[in-house]
């Protein structure tokens, strides 16, 4: 089974909810998919054993074969080449890797190299995996799809998402089987809980809510749920003691108790997958 | 006018509640909300609704069934996943590359313009706001911030400041932010976590040539990782100019739609005032 | 001689835009008669790549010099590759910058502005 955690929001506790899901259950892979500020080692702690590079595509021209026709530049939508006195030239940060220029040159003088973005990580199992983009690269699709190609069947996988609700979000939970909502009791949580309801509704997969530093005094997150007909799976509440162990890198369920409230959960999670 | 832009690396550090309290504290300034996926500042900055518009950010390939024979060869070159076997094409995964236009022998497919989002121009009390809201699931969170800007530009009418709300990370949506911004102002958090991305969101900040600075929210909650995170600040060059300190009555404040400012939480207040303080001395000396 | 000089507008009494890449269009004036014929930049709208598409446009009019504000190194490297020389012009209409082009008042850019992407330069 995937299951994947997202928020909207950021900051509501998604890496908490995920890794001390997979501490709890112990024999569950871990996919960190938040390429661009990936934390969940920070709490887990694994060894890394495996390294690997994730590359794009680019396109490099053969000069004897081209002609200085430019269409090429033109095919390009994403303004990567540009030719001026019959010379083409490349921007591979702005290329998307789509091979559009290389169908598009009539003398098949475009052929294509391969150009790191980032890496996929993993321990010695392939329990722990987890993606990182190189900085200054904007596009992070490339990291996402090789660790889905990763992620294992035989074992329930937890993938840990970036925050938001775009492209990169949609690419990771494509094909999950469930989706945990965290969200926190402020009107930006609120906001932002309603906008990933809405992807997660667009795209068809099942899921419930986490209310991460839930307060007793505000019910605003439990009444939207329950005018939508949206199970609350767990409240984890707003405690400084919580907080502070999370600065140092210590999860709720390793500092004795919450284990059997993430046991719950993902019994929850088990029962809205069977209903 | 000098812009300044709030980023953060790790979502949730409070970038919003600190630009909305600035929209309290500064005058003669315009606004912006960068995190076009999951807007948060207008929440707090109510106003009229100047412009909305349609932002049709990218292009998705259409087939013609009439022209279509099926040969696949469309799917053969499509690198996003975005053909289906029955040769449909699926919109949530369509870059808008044209591979498939140009491989089709038939002349089947085209690329049309499709609307990702809404922008909107709002004037407020305290300065006009561009902001805009990005279609679920859609792409192109980056070319929407660029929109974004390019409202913010033309809403210019002599003020001093800029002042722009940023989203979390470092990917495209970050980078057209910072673009053209004379300012960024990490805001994180002293946990590991916080610690790990700041670094990330600062490199990026250098990699595109943005002065940038630091401001430590929740100082208190681990002292020990805030003195670190001031010590590494100031030895790579980005001077740390705010400290906030942890304080739960923040969150009862923003459940009433108030910041800090204006729930009169001092303590917070007084910090944000000399973060202000500070990059106006930064940043004034050139300005008109 | 023909120069391209960035706009806000579509006129010669538009006043020059500071940005290259995402400049609302450009002005292709022939300095010895003053004719001129403006081009909308349609690559203001694109997200990345503004300035190369930009550029690549401007080398198409067959413009020898470009009078602007700002250009990023993406930019800068197809005008190079192109042989456009590139002037810096002052905040003012389009005819004064060419008018000061003519005078040899406009200084040379030679070296670009930081990296960046998404928005060519500051308004």
């Amino acid at each position: 089974m995937k299951l994947a955690v997202l928020s909207g929001k950021g900051g509501t506790g998604k890496t908490t909810v995920a890794a001390s899901l997979a501490v709890t259950l112990g024999n569950v892979q871990y996919v960190d998919c938040d390429v661009e500020e990936p934390n969940g080692a920070l709490f887990l702690n694994p060894e890394i054993k495996h390294v690997t590079p994730v590359s794009v595509p680019v396109p490099v021209v053969d000069e004897a074969k081209c002609i200085g026709c430019g269409a090429c530049a033109k095919a390009c939508r994403f303004n990567a080449m540009a030719v001026v006195k019959g010379r083409v030239l490349i921007f591979p940060e702005v290329c998307h890797h789509c091979g559009a220029c290389v169908i598009a040159c009539p003398q098949k003088a475009i052929s294509e190299i391969e150009r790191e973005i980032g890496v996929v990580e993993s321990d010695a199992d392939g329990f722990f995996l987890q993606g990182r983009l190189n900085i200054g690269e904007p596009i992070t699709i490339p990291i996402i799809q090789q660790l889905k190609r990763s992620v294992r069947n035989d074992i329930p996988a937890i993938l840990d998402c970036s925050p938001g609700a775009s492209c990169t979000v949609v690419q990771t939970i494509d094909g999950c089987d469930y989706c945990i909502l965290v969200t926190e009791p402020t009107p930006f949580g609120l906001h932002d809980l309603k906008i990933a309801v809405s992807l997660v509704r667009k795209m068809g997969i099942p899921f419930g809510v986490v209310i991460n530093k839930a307060m007793r005094e505000d019910r605003s997150i439990p009444s939207y749920c329950r005018k939508e007909g949206i199970d609350v799976l767990m409240e984890l509440p707003y405690m400084r003691e919580i907080a502070e162990n999370y600065s140092k890198g210590v999860l709720p369920v390793c500092d004795g108790g919450w284990r059997d409230e993430f046991v719950r959960l993902y019994d929850r999670v088990r029962g809205g997958l069977a209903s | 006018m000098k812009q300044i832009v709030f980023i953060s690396g790790k979502g949730g550090t409070g970038k919003s509640t600190i630009v909305a309290s600035l929209s309290l504290l500064v005058h003669d300034k315009i606004m912006a909300d960068c995190d076009v996926d999951a807007p948060n500042l207008h929440l707090l900055l109510k106003g009229k609704r100047l412009q909305q518009d349609d932002y049709f950010g990218a292009e998705e390939a259409f087939i013609d069934p009439a022209k279509c024979i099926s040969c696949g060869l469309c799917r053969r070159v499509c690198r996003f996943d975005a053909i289906s076997e029955a040769i449909e094409i699926l919109p949530m995964k369509c870059e808008g590359c044209g591979a498939c236009e140009l491989a089709c022998p038939t002349g089947a497919i085209s690329l049309r313009e499709v609307k990702t989002g809404e922008t909107y121009v709002d004037s407020t009390v305290r300065g006009t706001f561009s902001h805009a809201l990005l279609d679920i699931g859609a792409e192109g969170s980056g070319k929407l911030v660029t929109e974004v800007k390019e409202n913010l530009y033309g809403c210019i009418d002599g003020e001093k400041w800029a002042i722009v709300d940023g989203s979390p990370g470092i990917g495209c949506s970050v980078i057209a932010s910072i673009t053209g911004a004379d300012a960024a102002v990490a805001v994180c958090e002293p946990t590991k976590s916080g610690e790990s991305d700041l670094e990330r969101v600062l490199e990026v900040a250098r990699h595109f040539g943005i002065p940038a600075y630091v401001c430590i929210n929740k100082y208190d909650l681990n002292t020990g990782i805030t003195a670190r995170i001031e010590s590494n600040c100031e030895k790579n060059g980005f001077p740390v100019i705010g400290r906030i300190p942890f304080e739960p009555r923040i969150v009862k404040a923003l459940q009433s739609f108030q910041t800090p400012v204006e729930a009169k939480i001092e303590n917070v207040a007084c910090e944000i005032e000399r973060l202000w303080a500070r990059l106006e001395a930064e940043l004034a000396p050139a300005n008109r | 001689m023909k120069i391209a000089v960035s706009a806000t507008g579509n006129t010669m009494e538009s006043r020059m835009d500071q940005r290259f890449g995402r400049a609302a269009s450009f002005i292709v004036v022939e300095t010895e008669t003053m004719d001129f014929k403006a081009v909308d930049n349609a690559a203001a709208a694109s997200s990345g790549g503004a300035g190369i598409s930009a550029a690549q446009m401007v080398a198409d009019t067959g413009a020898e010099a470009v009078v602007t504000g700002n250009v990023g190194p993406n930019a800068m490297n197809v005008l190079k590759a192109a042989n456009i020389a590139i002037y810096r012009g002052s905040a003012a209409s389009v005819k004064e910058n060419v008018e000061l082009f003519k005078q040899g008042a406009l200084d040379k850019i030679g070296t670009s502005g930081p990296a960046h992407a998404g928005m060519g330069g500051k308004a």
